[in-house]
């Protein structure tokens, strides 16, 4: 942990959230405000015959019930995909139309067929009861392995269920370099398919205003301005104007809060067809079927190298899960944020990846925290061990011996970016300190005198964060550029007031964006308010994901601090009788350089608001805003080491050890950065021990509640070891790089790694409960006794 | 509709509820106590525990008419003349809440279990914790808040 020599900064946010005084968007009430329940699909696949709302239009307290017919009457568009992903063959991606309210056929459980509006939620749930729905049930696609081999089709015009066939890299040098491996390392690997499960379900509260033509829409949202923007711009056909959307306190997101939802849409548009405000909030039934799921990738990768385990060549080929229909960033996931990272920290110079995006009778699959980079690592991570034990090295020494070297950096990889800094050994050997690697052998003795297996994994993971430079991304297919926007305003009397585009749902901006504030203006972190998540208060921005919130958000804000002290001198210039070129700024005060004559930040913002003795060629005010367009992406790196005991009784994976020495650059709040390790890894173990999301063959959710989908409790985790090295990120004011993803990008390979060191095979697929662990583990043991 | 009265945060409350109205929905929409959340639908999550008669109960479990003449208290009664209780300080101090919304359930929850055991050991507490989840902490700040609020209140 660096030690900053600052004092601890507790979070402004906390108060609220301690007494019970947040504000969820199912915390509000509008006026007159009706509530929507959803009917939707049991079939996975089925055509839709006739949905009869008479009944349900006829029952107590309803007010309306629509169909997708309705909204097609009104020219509502299809739900859209922001990344248009390039097919090898040259054509773009195969997107179908995804209807908010279905028109033709159902595609998965839990699509939308109908809404009910009534005046309370119990009249609304009862009524959606009444909906009778007409199906002709047809064969189902819910197995991706499957998915191209002739399944049924989820979409006419996609008949072989191929949403595109991307690749990336240099297949020919890859080629070249497998044919003269000293030795092929090959695996299969399966990431297997998670619900995010953020503990806010979803909700929407719709509003229209008669009077002035305007549209409120209140949602779990991470990103209001993008919502607001595809909603707009693609399928409710409004001008942005006229349309607020306010995301108020959020429960968390990981990812799934992203994305424009048929939900939200209905209820915008159903409220003004009602005139009256429509309430929405997802049992977590529906949040289990219809939130956007992430992961749910097939692989095999196969890592050439020579005698020494020196890296030649990497080549992985993957089939992603896509869904039913393509959610606003589904295409991206598992192609740019997952195909530019397979070459990880390592000087491998050649690397083909070739990604199958697919789609089934599933719902949608979305970015969920890591996007594409967990899955990334975890082929290369899991596949690197797999190399150090095929060659029998030590696996932190294959690591070292492959490791992009401090001084090579910019460094280009063979798979499109061009990292920026990082210092991968340092982790490295920390790592292993904290973890005493030396004592290994010997705990692992003591283990096998209990009768347990021991075992200890790594993973050395690269991130791409920020997302990303507009330019870039634009290059490659999508359609928004990815910069943010901050606002600095000065109040006359001297507290501050901050805009951004961030949003917050857990991650501390309020605490964390007024300690950059206050730092750079020497004023307490008390008198900085941060406001976010409203598109009526705040400029156009571009909301939290990819751990960019600092890196973008807050090198926005930094720039409109720049400002404010650019035109705080000319005032203090003009104040002092001094040029302008002799006043410095610092901590807060302005000083005519040489001299004791200064103005604070203080006077200068009241002198700016009551101009009386004031530049002429100056505007009243200060009030700063600037858009920040990151030059690069960054890449947060580190090390996680996982020690681990399992007992072959059982089935337990006791997890007795883990470190993580992560690098995020410069840290604002450590105290934030260490909690948002924690949260990652523990949803990594989940995945690596607990989490599956099942769909049947006939494609029905078998895990959609807490009773079926294992959560990780508190009793399933241990405490960690959080520890950090600090590597700047050369082109941003902050120095920043990102913390919000890398325990969950991390922890999976490091702990299945370990599992798979205790177990001695690497034959176990995520998530390695205790059931497949302890087969496992007997079928090693007494070869008979797990048959 | 039948009518259920009970005192909430100290203070009696009556109303004509539906039978079917469970106790969150109570605090929720009819009094609108918003502080107790719903995370799930299945008393798996633990987002919405109150007190009923000083003992924490999931409040999406028990109808509104089980806590007829209760004691119920919510997390917007846990403070006590605009002092945090010592939990919640905790919670504040070691940074045991992000997002905030499983918060107003663990920080009840916790307070639960230090009438049990005023002084648990790390094993304990993870384990009265199974029916409180958290998506953002991975509980290690949530278990370092509840046994220095536990060393706190011992004194």
């Amino acid at each position: 942990m660096p030690d900053t020599g600052a004092p601890r900064v507790l979070r402004k946010e906390d108060h609220r959230f301690l007494t019970g005084r947040g504000h969820y968007t199912d915390d509000l009430n509008r006026p007159g405000q009706l509530y929507a329940a959803f009917v939707r699909a049991e079939n996975a696949h089925a055509k839709l015959n006739a949905v009869n709302v008479e009944a349900a239009r006829k029952a107590p307290g309803v007010v309306a019930v629509f169909t997708g017919k309705d909204m097609e009457a009104d020219g509502v568009g299809s739900l859209p995909c922001g990344w248009v992903v390039t097919d090898k063959n040259g054509s773009p991606h195969k997107a179908p139309p995804h209807w908010p309210l279905a028109r033709d056929k159902v595609r998965y459980v839990g699509d939308h067929i109908a809404v009910v509006i009534a005046e309370s939620i119990m009249q609304a749930r009862d009524a959606a009861e009444l909906v009778e729905v007409d199906v002709e049930a047809l064969d189902a696609n819910a197995n991706p392995a499957k998915a191209l081999e002739g399944a049924p089709a989820v979409h006419d015009d996609a008949a072989d269920n191929l949403c595109y066939d991307w690749e990336l890299g240099d297949k020919a040098a890859v080629d070249e370099a497998f044919a003269k491996a000293h030795h092929v390392s090959k695996m299969e690997l399966k990431n297997n398919r998670l619900i995010p499960n953020a503990i806010e379900p979803r909700a929407a509260i719709g509003e229209y205003d008669p009077g002035t033509d305007e549209y409120t829409l209140y949602s779990t949202s991470q990103n209001p301005h993008l919502l607001r923007l595809i909603l707009c711009a693609f399928v409710l056909n409004l001008p942005e104007h006229k349309v607020r959307i306010v995301a108020p306190d959020v429960g968390g997101g990981f990812g799934s809060k992203i994305f424009c939802y048929a939900e939200e849409t209905v209820c915008t548009w159903a409220a003004k067809k009602v005139g009256r405000p429509i309430k929405w909030t997802a049992g977590r039934d529906e949040s289990f079927s219809s939130d956007a799921h992430g992961r749910d990738h097939v692989t095999h990768a196969e890592l050439a190298m020579d005698q020494d385990g020196k890296f030649l060549a990497l080549k992985v080929d993957t089939i992603a899960n896509l869904g039913a229909y393509l959610s606003s960033f589904a295409t991206a996931v598992p192609t740019y944020l997952y195909g530019t990272l397979l070459a990880g920290q390592y000087k491998t110079p050649a690397v083909h990846c070739n990604v199958k995006g697919v789609f089934t009778n599933t719902a949608p699959v979305d970015a969920y925290r890591g996007a594409g980079r967990p899955e990334a690592t975890y082929v290369i991570e899991r596949l690197v061990e797999r190399a150090a034990r095929d060659m029998k090295m030590d696996p932190a020494e294959i690591r070292r011996r492959n490791f992009i070297q401090p001084n090579e950096f910019p460094y280009q990889t063979p798979v499109a970016l061009t990292y920026d800094s990082g210092q991968y050994e340092l982790a490295l050997d920390e790592a292993l300190k904290m973890i005493d690697y030396q004592g290994f052998p010997q705990r692992r003795q003591e283990s096998e005198r209990k009768g347990k297996l021991r075992g200890i994994g790594f993973s050395a993971y690269i991130e791409a964060c920020g997302i990303a430079p507009s330019k870039v991304v634009g290059s490659l297919g999508a359609g928004v550029g990815l910069w943010e926007s901050g606002q600095v305003r000065f109040n006359a009397t001297g507290s501050i007031s901050v805009f951004t585009g961030s949003h917050s749902h857990g991650q501390g901006h309020e605490t964390t964006f007024a300690q950059v504030v206050a730092e750079r203006f020497g004023v307490p972190v008390e008198n900085v308010d941060v406001v976010h998540g409203d598109t009526g208060r705040i400029a156009m921005g571009m909301g939290t994901y990819g751990s960019r919130s600092l890196a973008v958000g807050g090198s926005a804000i930094v720039r409109a601090c720049d400002k404010i002290v650019e035109k705080g001198k000319k005032i203090a210039a003009h104040m002092l009788e001094a040029s302008v070129d002799d006043i410095e700024f610092d901590a807060g005060t302005f000083r005519v350089a040489g001299t004791d004559k200064q103005k604070s930040i203080g006077e200068i913002a009241f002198a700016a608001y009551v101009p009386h003795d004031y530049p002429e060629d100056v505007e009243p005010g200060l009030d700063e805003t600037a858009f920040y367009d990151p030059a690069n992406f960054t890449y947060p790196s580190g090390v996680h080491i996982a020690e681990v005991e399992i007992d072959p009784d059982t089935g337990e994976t006791k997890i007795v050890d883990w470190v993580a020495v992560d690098d995020f650059g410069k840290v604002v709040n450590p105290m934030i950065v260490e909690g948002q390790v924690h949260g990652g890894i523990a949803q990594g173990v989940g995945q690596a021990l607990l989490e599956e999301c099942v769909y049947d063959e006939m494609g029905q959710l078998v895990t959609g509640s807490y009773q079926d989908y294992c959560m990780p409790r508190a009793d399933d985790l241990p405490s960690f070891r959080v520890a950090m090295t600090e590597t700047p990120c050369p082109h941003n004011p902050l120095g920043a790089k990102g913390c919000g993803e890398a325990g969950a990008i991390a922890a999976p390979a490091a702990l299945m790694n370990a599992v798979t060191d205790a177990l001695g095979t690497d034959e176990i697929a995520m998530p390695a409960t205790r059931e497949k662990v302890w087969r496992v583990a007997q079928a090693r043991l007494t070869p008979a006794a797990a048959e | 509709m039948p009518s259920v009265t009970m005192t909430v945060n100290g203070q009696e409350v009556s109303r004509d509820v539906e039978p079917r109205t469970l106790l969150v929905e109570f605090l929720r929409e009819h009094l609108h106590l918003t502080g107790t959340h719903v995370g799930c639908d299945t008393s798996q999550c633990g987002a919405c525990v109150v007190h009923v008669d000083g003992a924490s109960v999931k409040a999406c479990s028990i109808l509104a008419m089980q806590a007829e003449g209760g004691q119920i208290t919510t997390i917007e009664g846990l403070a006590t003349n605009g002092d945090l209780h010592p939990m919640q300080a905790a919670f504040k101090e070691h940074h045991g809440l992000q997002c905030g919304f499983c918060t107003p359930g663990m920080v009840m929850s916790a307070v639960d279990l230090l009438k049990h055991d005023p002084n648990p050991d790390e094993d304990t507490i993870r384990h009265w914790l199974e029916g409180n989840i958290c998506r953002c902490t991975g509980y290690h700040n949530i278990v370092k808040a509840i046994q220095h609020a536990a060393k706190e209140m011992r004194g």
